[in-house]
């Protein structure tokens, strides 16, 4: 069983929400991505997604985008990425780690190098944005190094293909909860709900939602009905500009800490 | 090896061999889906064919003509050096061949709003224009840098009815604006059309926008034949993105006998790392929804590209041109800006055209071209636009105040 799955185990066992968090890696500072990973982990964090910083990120708002440039100005690379995962699995062992991005960088690496480091290093779990199920072929020889692919789910998916999704999901299905960009505002509960309800009918997988979550009101709202809420945007804002470890820590509790509360109180 | 029918690529996903496909978010995959079941119905009905032709007649002026540049050719001293006059189209380039596709394509899809990306501004005025011409909103995304540097068409879009919406994030030009459509579209896809302007993108843009500006190769084809009573022996374009050149080749690609010439902007010179050649000096990757030649760093990063053009400053390149490439149909060259401001000045002074700095790359290239066949030969360049909107920049180049 996956690290992953354990944990979905373990949280389904407890009655519990898991806490998604995304941060954009090396964001506010490549040198404090380590500790910021554990402080994410210290404020109930379930399963950690770690942005790889991409120059063309295509389907992210304006917070993630400069997250990125800012990333990239400081040199942030998949390399680097990686290292950070394998510092981080130093001290936690149980936290699984799923790499959210883009195609290009990993295919510039080499699909079968990227998936021998990611795996000596610790991850998990491989979320590519711009790469469906169509064109998933590629990624073969990172499922067959025992990453777990990690698919997109939208309001846009036809009945068909969302079957079809459901029956490919590994670890957990994340279900974009609009149509839009990482970040925006417009969330109708009831819409999302019965989405996810369908899809948690067809899935054996677990189902996370994300996009538009922004703090312990929206997530309490999508806890009712979803296996994990993903919380992105509105943390990386939070984060952006923080100096020095304690600040960049603390901002990832406070923040955090409310959230955890409200799921765990629903 | 056995001969390839050119003719039937892409395959129902998009693919060219290797290259293209539909590498998008999932949000994008059912808009994808409905444009592509959409256009391959309209690409076969006659109702919307005529509607085309008749547009491209007596809106775009169409055919363009296929000029002998006879004083160039005698100047060069080399083979016969025919253009391919799309300068001549309404809005002055062949871009318009394909947005007045697009919104056709929108208007019977029921959209009532487009959007567009654009770098110099041509697609941006050629969309602007087509909006107006069918009653549709426009918004057209374009980076903060190229508002700075094209004023005049920022304006002229504006003249036209439609919103130009600086991209502020990224390198502030080509790439961002497209990145920004894309976003866009995702969000507003129940009521918009988005028209790219090359043969990048997901499937099926590069299939579209290539059916297109195909008309371009399929009336030189004929035009070169009727005057000169035969096929040229070479032909040639200027690649950024790539769709006037798949416009010129693709009628021409199962011609074993024609040769085929893409000139990429070399901007300062391979050498200096300045320049926008992705065929020439990039690699596989996946870029914009399709796997293509990109310029990138070691990191997968997209680097910034520079070419005196701004119309050929993309760090990708339409599929099929990766795949003609890599088939050993076409060959990709570079050429400089230098270069390419020197041809610039040659076909103004010898034949009184004005080219575009995107269509100087090309008629440089024709020049080199001609020099390599006898007299006799016939070297078929596209002369993809005009050059008014670059007076500005060629002056401000060589220190001259307008």
């Amino acid at each position: 069983m996956s690290r992953i799955d354990r944990r979905f185990a373990k949280l389904k066992s407890e009655g519990r929400t898991g806490l998604i968090p995304f941060v954009t890696a090396g964001d506010p500072s490549p040198q404090h991505a380590v500790p910021l990973m554990h402080a994410l982990v210290d404020a109930g964090a379930d399963v950690i997604e770690l942005g790889v910083p991409f120059s063309d990120p295509m389907a992210d708002g304006p917070v993630i985008q400069h997250a990125s440039e800012r990333a990239i100005a400081k040199g942030v690379g998949l390399g680097d990425v990686l290292g950070w995962v394998a510092q981080f699995r130093q001290r936690d062992a149980d936290t699984p780690i799923v790499l959210m991005g883009y195609l290009n960088p990993i295919e510039i690496h080499g699909y079968q190098r990227f998936a021998t480091e990611a795996v000596q290093a610790g991850v998990d779990g491989v979320l590519v944005v711009d790469c469906p199920l169509e064109e998933s072929a590629v990624l073969e020889p990172l499922r067959q190094a025992g990453l777990q692919q990690i698919l997109l789910a939208a309001p846009t998916t036809a009945p068909l293909r969302m079957v079809q999704l459901c029956g490919s999901a590994q670890g957990f299905l994340y279900y974009v909860s609009f149509a839009g960009i990482t970040g925006a505002a417009r969330l109708s509960t009831s819409d999302i709900a019965t989405r996810v309800a369908d899809i948690r009918s067809k899935s054996k997988a677990p189902v996370a939602v994300g996009f538009g979550v922004r703090d312990a009101q929206s997530a309490k709202a999508i806890a009712g009905f979803a296996d994990a809420v993903v919380i992105g945007s509105a943390l990386v804002e939070r984060l952006a500009g923080a100096e020095g470890v304690d600040d960049v820590t603390a901002r990832a509790k406070d923040f955090l800490a409310p959230i955890r509360a409200a799921l765990d109180a629903h | 090896m056995s001969k390839i029918d050119f003719s039937a690529y892409p395959d129902e996903h998009g693919r060219f061999g290797n290259y293209g496909g539909s590498y998008v978010a999932e949000t994008l995959m059912a808009p994808l889906a409905e444009l592509t079941e959409a256009y391959l119905r309209l690409r076969q009905d006659p109702d919307f064919i005529a509607e085309l032709d008749r547009d491209l007649k007596y809106y775009v002026g169409r055919p363009s003509p296929v000029y002998y540049a006879e004083r160039l050719s005698q100047h060069v001293g080399g083979a016969r050096i025919l253009l391919k006059r799309e300068d001549l189209n309404h809005t002055g380039a062949h871009k318009i061949n394909n947005t007045i596709g697009q919104a056709l394509v929108a208007r019977r899809m029921g959209k009532p709003r487009i959007i567009a990306e654009t770098g110099a501004g041509q697609h941006g005025v050629a969309s602007a224009t087509v909006a107006a011409r069918f009653g549709l909103k426009c918004v057209v995304y374009m980076g903060a840098v190229d508002i700075e540097r094209q004023k005049i068409n920022v304006y002229r879009m504006k003249l036209l009815g439609a919103d130009v919406v600086p991209v502020t994030s990224g390198s502030k030009t080509l790439k961002d604006a497209l990145n920004e459509a894309m976003r866009d579209w995702v969000t507003n896809v129940a009521d918009t059309f988005y028209i790219i302007g090359t043969v990048a993108g997901p499937h099926p843009y590069p299939l579209m926008v290539r059916d297109f500006n195909a008309i371009v190769g399929r009336e030189a084809r004929e035009q070169v034949q009727e005057q000169f009573g035969r096929l040229p022996d070479v032909i040639t374009a200027c690649v950024g993105g790539g769709s006037n050149a798949i416009g010129l080749f693709h009628a021409f690609l199962n011609d074993e006998g024609v040769r085929i010439v893409g000139a990429e902007a070399a901007g300062e010179g391979i050498a200096t790392g300045h320049h926008a050649a992705s065929l020439a000096a990039g690699r596989p990757g996946v870029l914009h929804g399709n796997r293509t030649y990109v310029l990138c760093d070691d990191n997968g990063q997209i680097t910034e590209t520079h070419s005196v053009s701004a119309g050929l400053d993309y760090p990708g390149v339409g599929p099929e041109h990766a795949f003609l490439k890599d088939a050993g149909r076409a060959e990709y060259v570079g050429v400089t800006d230098d270069e390419a401001l020197e041809a610039f000045h040659l076909l103004a002074r010898t034949e009184g055209i004005l080219a575009a700095l995107e269509s100087s790359h090309a008629v440089a290239q024709a020049i080199k071209l001609a020099r390599e066949y006898p007299k006799d030969g016939l070297v078929l360049c596209n002369l993809s636009g005009r050059g008014d909107k670059d007076v500005h920049t060629i002056a401000a180049r060589e220190g001259v105040q307008v």
